[in-house]
């Protein structure tokens, strides 16, 4: 590790409301990664935004390379070597990637008020070489995956030279081979010098690559340790201000043999191809796969989000026609999106609205007035049953943390008497103490007699809750496993069986089935 | 890998704007087949000049318009930014009896400032675009009003103004090229004479002016920034991008190409007219719309944009020669920009 890079003293920032910092400290080194963690809202974002001036910071002091600095607005920050990823992707999609690495200081023609087109792409591509990434520049990012995108956002933060580096959360959105390549970046950049900060969930993975870890809670800053000399026991417990022990996997209990939900060949275009599987009461069905398998696809499908070109779905034996996500509700299938803040809640309307919000024909009385007390006391009812931590219920859903956020989707869908609810990535984003929350509480949902589906990106999640574990890959269901066979080499082998379905004749008995009804490859 | 990026570049072809601007241009083309058809009168010389010069005036104030829509935002007061621009001219040329081109000049200024200050308004007070050029839509109507005094301003000491837009250049020029073939036409038996081509200038101003806002648009930082705005503000503004000052450019320029929309306006009818103006600024987004420029930023294109103006004008002209009424050219028209957005929504959706 080198010499002294940032530190950062005694900051202050509050919100209209909210006492986001108080009294927080920083530092870093050069060639270090420090990984900064903490629950949800404990001010891990706010502090680097601060850092790299995006907030402007209410007391306290900045130090640079020694000599104190004011970094007003993220051009200042570029300017000194600060460069952020953001937790979310902040690209402009109609521009190409070239465009985008480059925004805010494109190359010029001699007239200054002209670009350099050629130049643009040529500068791209050589920091694509010298990261051994394989991106066109020429590539409209709209057209890229999200993991691409990501590694979009990574060169261009790199592009300013950058002496500190600080990334939000980059690898929620990565699969384990992308996560790889983005760990052998930032090794890279460690030995050149650079002094990298890594804010993420997923300790395992800080475990691996950091040198130092500091801790948030509540805004407040709570201690700095060497990685090697920390379990992550004791990371957790001074996150969360109590040691919780990181459960055994739950064993759910069985469910009934009774199927809720079936559905037989469906397809969509591209990404849902042939799709057939079941669902029994009180099961937790898990949809395991990589990103872009087409799981949220089928999820939306089902939900009648999406329109399917062919198949059928079947609710209690059944044959329904799901349209929209209005005949899915009627059916009692409600949807849980991976992207809560776009499609799960009304930001701007409080909890006890939101609760409401799918079924609002129980609330009406005569001539379509709204009957308040009984919203109010549904919403009452949803916040203490799920323990949905919030002041009250006329709260914002926007100023809730994202555990809550969630808890509140759930109130909305049992609130319409759903019962099969599909989650997709119900933890992403959502930090540990919350997370083993909502795991909690989708054991008590299928306890209940809810069926729910599961898709999932984190195999230890997937392998701790589900029933069943099916898996996708390229839009193809490639393996459906029980739970107790379930391993995450074997997941992870489905997961990767590009062009369908390979029998592999050499394996026992007591490796899963590959799923043969479906179709040819 | 290779194949991949392949795929995904030819797909992304497909998808782009060219489609769309193909989907326009082949309406256009079918219009004028089809009017043609109709109607002998139609495909006549004088007509399609006719159309031409119809176009020239909202064609520009549609440049403008183009920009403000690609940054997701709108601007309803171009048609009577064009009516205030167009007084201030007559007020330069007329009234302070200055030199021409210092009165053009003017006009311009005129419009590029109530585009600047639009853009103030947007970028820096933060009201919603749609307020504030609503709000300088009536400032600049009751200016226009006030500043002549509910009169029309001629021009009639002035009659070489007229010729900025009505007069011909390429006539000179073209007719001496002209004359030879037409002289071999009619010796030998040919009774095909090509006839004299007096383009107006106005024709050549909106090309030109086209010409100089797609550069500006393709080949420009302003022209970059005008896209990265509409595709993702905050994204742009995160990148130390002074999105503030670049809106404000934006808004400026369309605010300049109103001003020359004004100019013309007053050189074509040979009079500042004040009550002149309001709908245009409908037909304006209604031109650019029509050419895929997308309300909700990030694409559009000025090719599209002069097509759809062109859409526009053949519409209304060849309903007129087929003795349509003109209240029910308004209702063909309105369905036609429904229609437009419906097929680009359509498309999109393949995808």
């Amino acid at each position: 590790m080198g010499e002294e890079l940032v530190l950062m003293e005694g900051i202050e920032k509050s919100f209209p409301g909210v006492h986001a910092l108080s009294q927080c400290h920083f530092e870093l080194r050069s060639g270090e990664v420090h990984a900064l963690v903490g629950e949800n809202g404990a001010g891990k974002s706010t502090l680097m935004k601060v850092l790299s001036g995006v907030y402007k910071k209410d007391a306290g002091r900045i130090l640079y390379k020694g000599k104190e600095v004011d970094i007003p607005n993220p051009r200042a920050a570029l300017h000194l070597g600060i460069s952020i990823i953001h937790q979310e992707l902040n690209l402009m999609n109609h521009l190409t990637v070239a465009q985008n690495i480059f925004i805010g200081r494109e190359p010029r023609r001699q007239v200054k008020f002209f670009l350099d087109d050629k130049k643009i792409n040529e500068e791209a591509e050589k920091l694509f070489a010298m990261l051994h990434l394989n991106l066109d520049p020429r590539t409209k990012v709209a057209d890229l995956t999200v993991a691409k995108q990501q590694m979009v956002e990574i060169v261009k933060a790199l592009s300013f030279n950058a002496e500190v580096l600080i990334m939000d959360e980059p690898t929620a959105a990565l699969t384990d081979t992308e996560i790889a390549e983005l760990f052998r970046i930032v090794s890279h950049l460690r030995e050149q010098g650079v002094g990298i900060v890594h804010i993420s969930h997923r300790l395992e993975e800080l475990k691996s690559i950091s040198d130092r870890v500091t801790v948030m809670r509540d805004g407040q800053y709570i201690n700095t340790v060497q990685t090697k000399e920390a379990s992550i026991d004791q990371i957790i417990g001074m996150m969360v201000g109590r040691t919780i022990f990181e459960a055994t996997p739950e064993v759910p209990e069985n469910p009934s043999e009774e199927v809720v939900l079936e559905v037989k060949n469906l397809n969509l275009g591209r990404m849902v191809k042939d799709v057939s599987f079941n669902l029994k009461r009180g099961e937790i069905l898990g949809f395991a796969g990589l990103v872009g398998a087409g799981r949220t696809e089928v999820a939306r499908a089902i939900f009648g989000a999406d329109t399917i070109d062919s198949g059928e779905i079947y609710v209690m034996g059944n044959k329904v026609q799901i349209k929209s996500p209005l005949d899915a509700v009627k059916n009692g299938i409600g949807y849980l999106s991976e992207d809560r803040k776009r499609y799960g809640l009304t930001l701007g309307m409080d909890v006890e609205n939101n609760v409401v919000l799918a079924s609002f024909n129980k609330f009406l009385g005569a001539f379509g007035w709204v009957n308040n007390d009984k919203t109010r006391s549904t919403a009452n009812q949803m916040v203490n049953t799920l323990s949905i931590r919030t002041p009250s219920i006329q709260q914002k859903t926007k100023n809730l943390s994202g555990g809550n956020q969630q808890k509140v989707i759930v109130g909305k869908w049992l609130t319409a008497d759903t019962d099969v609810l599909i989650f997709d990535e119900p933890t992403r984003g959502i930090d540990v103490g919350a997370k083993s929350e909502i795991y909690k509480l989708l054991n008590e949902l299928a306890r209940q007699g809810k069926s729910i589906i599961m898709i999932s990106s984190e195999l230890p999640e997937i392998l701790r809750m589900s029933h069943r574990v099916i898996v996708m890959c390229e839009g193809r269901i490639t393996g459906e496993i029980n739970v107790a066979d379930a391993t995450q080499e074997n997941i992870m082998k489905y997961a990767t069986q590009r062009g369908g379905i390979i029998v592999d004749n050499s394996k026992s008995n007591s490796e899963p089935k590959p799923n043969h009804d479906l179709g040819t490859a | 890998m290779e194949t991949d990026a392949k795929i995904i570049q030819k797909k992304s072809l497909l998808r782009s704007d060219t489609t769309q601007r193909l989907l326009a241009f082949g309406a256009l083309i079918i219009l004028f087949v089809g009017f043609s058809i109709a109607s002998p009168n139609f495909f006549q010389f004088n007509n399609v000049i006719g159309i031409l010069l119809a176009t020239a005036v909202n064609g520009v104030l549609a440049l403008g318009v183009t920009f403000v829509i690609i940054t997701a935002g709108i601007d309803l007061s171009v048609g009577t930014v064009m009516t205030f621009s167009a007084v201030m001219a007559g007020v330069f040329i007329t009234f302070w009896k200055l030199p021409i081109q210092v009165g053009i000049l003017g006009g311009l200024m005129a419009g590029a400032a109530c585009g600047l200050v639009n853009g103030a308004v947007v970028a820096k007070m933060k009201v919603p675009p749609f307020i504030a050029t609503l709000g300088m839509f009536y400032i600049t109507k009751g200016l226009s009003l006030v500043i002549s005094g509910l009169k029309p301003i001629y021009f009639n000491d002035t009659p070489v103004f007229r010729q900025v837009t009505m007069g011909s250049v390429l006539a000179p020029v073209l007719d001496p090229i002209a004359a030879p073939l037409n002289a071999m036409f009619k010796s030998s038996g040919n009774s095909f004479q090509i006839p004299s081509l007096e383009i107006p200038n106005a024709v050549l101003i909106l090309f030109g002016a086209a010409i100089i806002a797609s550069i500006i648009l393709t080949k420009t930082i302003l022209g970059r920034y005008t896209f990265a705005l509409g595709s993702n503000e905050e994204a742009t503004r995160l990148s130390g991008v002074n999105t503030v000052a670049w809106k404000m450019a934006v808004f400026t320029l369309c605010g300049a190409f109103a001003g020359l929309g004004g100019v013309m306006m007053a050189s074509r009818l040979n009079s500042a007219q004040p009550a002149l103006g309001s709908g245009y600024e409908l037909d304006a987004i209604a031109a650019a719309v029509i050419g895929g420029t997308s309300l909700s930023g990030g694409e559009g294109t000025i090719i599209g944009t002069i097509i759809g103006a062109f859409i526009i004008s053949v519409l209304t002209n060849g309903l007129r020669i087929m003795s349509v009424p003109q209240e029910w050219q308004m209702v063909v028209t309105g369905a036609i920009v429904i229609l437009a957005v419906y097929l680009d929504i359509l498309r999109r959706r393949q995808k």
